[in-house]
């Protein structure tokens, strides 16, 4: 039976999809409404520091996506039933990391323009995060060649295991090398955060509203790519058959 | 708050870039499940 009793609204939702969209959708909402309206300015930075709570989420959401991509990318190589459910998560998860990516390097770029006065310098994690960003949008290149489902998986869990290594060299590129961007806060190996009470919380919210977000996107991203390939096939398989009933009536 | 203009910006840009992603994931899921057979998608 084709598919006419899907609901309505979406045809890859479930319960707890519908539950973690409607999480996520309150979460967000507090994390911009405090971000923009509640949260004190900063000392230094003066009220640019509210880009922080959408651009700091956005930049763990890229390095989380990317590291599911391996982990996926991971189980689908050495596990024992080559599954492309695997692939699929490694798939999706790329392409939400992505995303997530291009947010970072434009907020950040924006909240750069107001602080340093550049919209963008050749700094270490500037350079190293618009290189994160080229390798992951090569390897949903390489996901769109010609092969079958099988070749993509193979082809792409490789380069998403090479591509995940530069994630240390992202983050760690502000201790290695001189550079603008500030040192890590919240992460800081001596534990000392200096930052407001709302502040920290709006960050923290920020990041567990940015990583639903990331829940439900993958979620539904990864059912639509299982969508889209029996698709292509139930397409391929109707076109061999015309192809074959063509060749019998010559 | 003279960067009102930049602070906007970057909510909006976020915002918009997670809604456009969902509709379009949405839309070609509606689009591709009206070709698959019900008992291809485990999660109904």
């Amino acid at each position: 039976m084709l598919s006419q009793s899907a609901p309505k609204f979406s045809s890859t939702g479930t319960q707890a999809t519908r539950i973690v969209g409607a999480l996520t959708i309150i979460v967000m909402t507090w994390v911009l409404i405090s971000g923009l309206v509640f949260t004190p300015a900063d000392v230094v930075q003066g009220e640019s520091v509210r880009i922080m709570y959408v651009h700091v989420p956005s930049a763990w959401v890229a390095y989380l996506a990317f590291i599911v991509t391996a982990i996926a990318s991971a189980f689908y190589i050495f596990a024992k039933r080559h599954s492309l459910g695997f692939d699929r998560v490694a798939g999706a998860s790329a392409e939400v990391g992505v995303m997530f990516m291009v947010i970072t390097l434009v907020t950040g770029s924006l909240w750069g323009r107001l602080t340093w006065g550049e919209f963008w310098q050749w700094d270490p994690r500037l350079t190293t995060t618009a290189f994160l960003l080229v390798t992951y949008v090569g390897y949903l290149a390489v996901r769109r060649l010609d092969g079958s489902v099988e070749q993509r998986a193979r082809r792409s869990a490789v380069i998403a295991l090479l591509a995940v290594l530069e994630i240390p060299l992202v983050h760690f590129s502000v201790v290695f090398w001189r550079s603008l961007h500030q040192r890590a806060t919240i992460l800081d190996p001596n534990g000392d955060v200096k930052m407001d009470g709302l502040m920290l919380f709006t960050l923290f919210t920020g990041v567990v509203g940015f990583t639903l977000v990331f829940v439900w996107l993958i979620l539904h991203r990864q059912r639509t790519m299982l969508l889209s390939d029996l698709a292509n096939q139930s397409g391929l398989d109707a076109a061999i058959l015309a192809r074959q009933n063509e060749s019998v009536s010559i | 708050m003279q960067d009102a203009g930049f602070i906007f910006a970057s909510y909006i840009i976020t915002v918009a870039a997670i809604v456009l992603f969902a509709v379009g994931t949405l839309r070609r899921a509606k689009s591709s499940a009206k070709v698959v057979e019900d008992q291809h998608k485990p999660w109904i």
